[in-house]
């Protein structure tokens, strides 16, 4: 079997994703293709190549793929579908927006965000916010996937020497035109790949006092999060939010501020390796996932936390 | 311009479900059931549209059993004009829904539908990209702004690192994320108008749709549990713990 794995990259080099989604997309027991599609991509599409254990690199360089837009990428990923018998991509929103797009196309049932491959049909899934794991095998001929990443380690970025071979563009149907993006600038770490992250929930009570988990954060090279409640308040933009809807993430440490622990948030960071809460509510349920819980307010609490850093690190 | 808004019945957001212990799925029995939140996200929009002028009709559709009827009230006492039930009693995949939703859109004819971006029961987040699929229509998932003129939709939507807006073509699909609005509680006296509006029954077999699943469920299980730690006293407590027992800082 020929499994097909759709990249996520940044036109110089690959996303930490793609890395992750290689080891399921290994998992399925057969070779695997990488297909970067973009516009000025050839640096990812190089990248690709040295994927330890990767088989074929497929670019498809044109400028009507420059902003992911789902229609002509959809397309053609379904042009190429014939030769594979999986397809997978990592569960970002990029591929959260195609692939079920793909699946319909191609008539399949997707499995969305798998975080563990039985077999090359048989996969496990969370379900109700990760209180429930569904085993589910697939009857269609063809597999469409997605892969929560967190679940996952990431492939070797070097060892390969795959060949890569220029594809063509499959069209633009014309559907939709990118108008602008509104991109966080951050030198922190990305939330999903941050080996440390340090969210804040509502009990921040403001955006103006997030600066004080970024100091902590900068010291400890971690990345910054929120849960929903912060974020529908306006204190951090969306792509802060960690949780069931948000971005699910699973570092070493993850310390959560003044965050209650809603069930949707818990989905988003409860497989993190150790988890530190500080809430000055000893009731809040986050405090029943957490390594290490500290009662306290938080506002006395995180400008210690960071002399207390200063002082080991 | 017409709206068609599917809404789905699932597990209120705030029950902690329970796995059967047979394995077989997740205890539904005499647990409080609810609108789909994102799903209220998408009436709401409909309703606002309609309520802007921009709207002229919008119908509440939902795939399910009996009691999804319900679900459909809650979005008529919203704001929503008509309802569609597509009677099953079986477990309808987003496939299913998507190839059941493309049958209505054809006899209804609306310019746009709006869907919430995932349910969260199964957490699939298909249905939506597979109607827009299946229909050849445009796609604007995880909106959180939207504005029609011109016969376009221009959405921003939420993206990984931030946000991205793009103009789609009509007719189009577009998915709700959070922050698109913040539905309103229905009043008592729309409840009471809410009854009084026509809901249609139609049976998957009249639409001619084969909905037979493509996955089966051979086990759901309890996530690994995971332990309640210790508390610390001070934060100098809890740097120590971190660096010499956790070994995770330093």
């Amino acid at each position: 079997m020929t499994t097909l794995l759709i990249a996520d990259h940044h036109g110089d080099g690959l996303n930490d994703s793609t890395l992750k989604a290689f080891s399921a997309a290994k998992a399925l027991g057969g070779d695997v293709h990488v297909l970067v599609n973009g516009s000025g991509c050839q640096g990812a599409a190089d990248a690709a190549a040295k994927i330890d254990g990767c088989g074929k690199v497929l670019l498809a360089d044109d400028a009507i793929y420059a902003n992911r837009l789902a229609e002509p990428k959809a397309d053609l990923i379904v042009s190429l579908a014939g030769d594979y018998d999986a397809i997978v991509a990592p569960a970002t929103t990029s591929g959260k927006n195609v692939m079920p797009r793909v699946a319909a196309l191609l008539d399949v049932m997707q499995i969305s965000e798998v975080v563990a491959v039985e077999s090359a049909d048989t996969f496990v899934r969370p379900i109700y916010a990760g209180n429930a794991m569904a085993k589910v095998q697939s009857a269609d001929p063809k597999k469409v996937i997605t892969v929560r990443t967190t679940a996952f380690p990431a492939t070797a970025a070097e060892g390969g020497s795959a060949s890569v071979e220029a594809v063509a563009a499959a069209g633009d149907p014309g559907l939709s035109t990118f108008i602008g993006e509104e991109l966080s600038k951050s030198e922190r770490p990305e939330l999903t790949s941050a080996k440390i992250v340090v969210s804040g929930g509502r009990g921040m009570q403001s955006g103006d006092n997030f600066p004080m988990l970024e100091k902590v954060a900068d010291l400890l090279g971690a990345g910054v999060g929120a849960s929903r409640a912060a974020v529908d308040a306006g204190f951090v933009p969306n792509d802060y939010q960690v949780g069931q809807t948000g971005k699910v993430v699973a570092p070493e440490l993850y310390i959560a501020v003044g965050i209650s622990g809603a069930i949707q948030h818990l989905a988003g960071m409860k497989d993190s390796k150790v988890i530190v809460a500080i809430n000055k509510d000893e009731e809040a349920p986050i405090f029943s996932v957490a390594d290490y819980g500290l009662v306290a307010d938080l506002f006395n609490a995180v400008p210690e936390l960071e002399e207390e850093l200063k002082k080991v690190l | 311009m017409k709206v068609l808004v599917p809404v789905k019945r699932v597990v209120d957001y705030n029950v902690k479900i329970r796995v059967k212990s047979d394995k077989t799925g997740v205890d539904l029995a005499n647990v409080k059931m609810s609108m789909n939140p994102f799903d209220e996200i998408s009436v709401e929009e409909a309703v606002r549209l309609k309520e802007a002028g921009v709207a002229t009709e919008v119908i509440a559709v939902s795939v399910g059993p009996q009691q999804a009827q319900e679900t459909i009230r809650t979005a008529l006492a919203m704001g929503a004009d008509r309802g569609i039930l597509v009677k099953t009693d079986a477990e309808v995949e987003p496939l299913g829904v998507a190839k059941i939703l493309k049958e209505l859109v054809g006899a209804e004819s609306p310019d746009l539908v709006i869907a919430g971006k995932q349910a969260i029961d199964d957490d699939s987040n298909q249905t939506g990209q597979m109607l827009a699929a299946l229909l050849g229509w445009s796609q604007a998932t995880f909106a959180s702004e939207l504005e029609i003129a011109d016969g376009k939709a221009k959405v921003t939507r939420e993206i990984d690192g931030g946000l991205q807006t793009i103009e789609v073509s009509m007719p189009a699909v577009v998915t709700a994320d959070l922050r698109l609005n913040e539905p309103r509680y229905a009043s008592l006296p729309n409840i009471m108008k809410a009854k009084k509006k026509p809901i249609d029954e139609k049976t998957v077999e009249e639409l001619g749709v084969d909905i037979a699943p493509r996955l089966t469920v051979l086990e759901v299980t309890e996530p690994a549990a995971r332990e309640a730690g210790v508390k610390v006293e001070t934060v100098a407590e809890l740097v120590d713990k971190l660096k010499n027992e956790a070994g995770v800082i330093g």
